[in-house]
């Protein structure tokens, strides 16, 4: 399926000024004392949104094929499976060896 | 033999279409793209397990440059839309257009690469050597793996804007030069969770 049908130089432009704007909030909110305790989960959902909107409009997951997205959602899958399994491994056996 | 070499470089230019309707060559592409994932979610997960577990600085609060690197980060979604827009050109046969933002594209990845060389030799001069401290071979490792992937981009996309002007790229080689950006793409969101992952969340 072509992706020019769905995606122009306006679309292009648009994305590319979103993910400009996330990264100057991502970067703003990093230096504001106030978003210290809720910095992490923000700034992860932000990551999250611009991964997503390259992902979707620049390499055009959005418009071609199905198996694409299944091709490239399985070991993305897999690969955060993995670093979130590794962290509690990793952190479970620091607690059960420090006790705390 | 029907098959000759005719027919097998038009098979090249082409592709071959797969049971389900897509081209081949996309087909291995984004399986790649898929195996990637997993190399690079390694090193992020290595990263992470190891992240404040330094016995000696320098620690990364104390080196880290984040306008610096969020220069860098500004560079790379700019080569993003650089890719798009080259792609886009060459499907509709603007070659001229294609080559203009195909060396664009290039250009800021060397620029991302020269901020990455540049960031590397001034945490080296300021102590964070490979072997230096669990961060320093942690994040080594892991920026290292995606800067030889951005240089392997760049060369890549040089070699596309040099057959270009040699006139060998046009709107049948589309499928090409689409490649090519989901490749530079993923080098992009890779960076972009890097640069939260390191940089941000320290």
């Amino acid at each position: 399926m072509s992706e020019q049908a769905h995606a122009t130089t306006g679309t292009y432009l648009r994305i590319a000024a979103i993910l400009v704007m996330i990264t100057l909030i991502e970067v703003g909110i990093f230096y504001v004392p106030v978003f210290q305790s809720v910095l992490v989960p923000l700034l992860l959902v932000l990551s999250a949104v611009k991964f997503t909107l390259v992902v979707m409009f620049y390499m055009h997951l959005k418009f071609d094929n199905r198996f694409f997205t299944f091709l490239f959602g399985g070991p993305l899958l897999l690969a955060l499976v993995v670093v979130v399994s590794l962290l509690f491994i990793f952190y479970g056996a620091v607690r059960l060896r420090t006790g705390m | 033999m029907a098959y000759n070499t005719d027919t097998h470089a038009v098979a090249v230019a082409h592709g071959h279409a797969t049971f389900m309707g897509v081209d081949n060559r996309k087909m291995a592409f984004w399986a790649f793209i898929g195996s990637e994932c997993l190399l690079f979610g390694s090193l992020i997960a290595t990263y992470l397990v190891y992240k404040g577990r330094s016995l000696v600085g320098p620690y990364p609060h104390e080196i880290l440059n984040i306008p610096f690197t969020s220069f860098s980060t500004f560079d790379l979604l700019m080569s993003s839309l650089a890719m798009v827009l080259a792609l886009a050109a060459v499907q509709r046969g603007d070659m001229k257009k294609g080559k203009l933002w195909l060396l664009v594209t290039a250009l800021l990845g060397l620029v991302f690469l020269g901020g990455q060389f540049w960031e590397f030799s001034h945490f080296v001069h300021e102590g964070l050597g490979l072997t230096t401290n669990l961060f320093g071979s942690t994040f080594y490792v892991l920026t290292g793996t995606h800067g030889a992937h951005v240089t392997v981009g760049v060369i890549w996309l040089l070699t596309l804007w040099i057959q270009a002007l040699r006139g060998k790229l046009g709107p049948q080689n589309a499928v090409t030069v689409e490649i090519t950006g989901l490749y530079w793409h993923f080098v992009d969101v890779v960076w972009i969770v890097i640069f939260t992952v390191v940089y941000l969340i320290q």
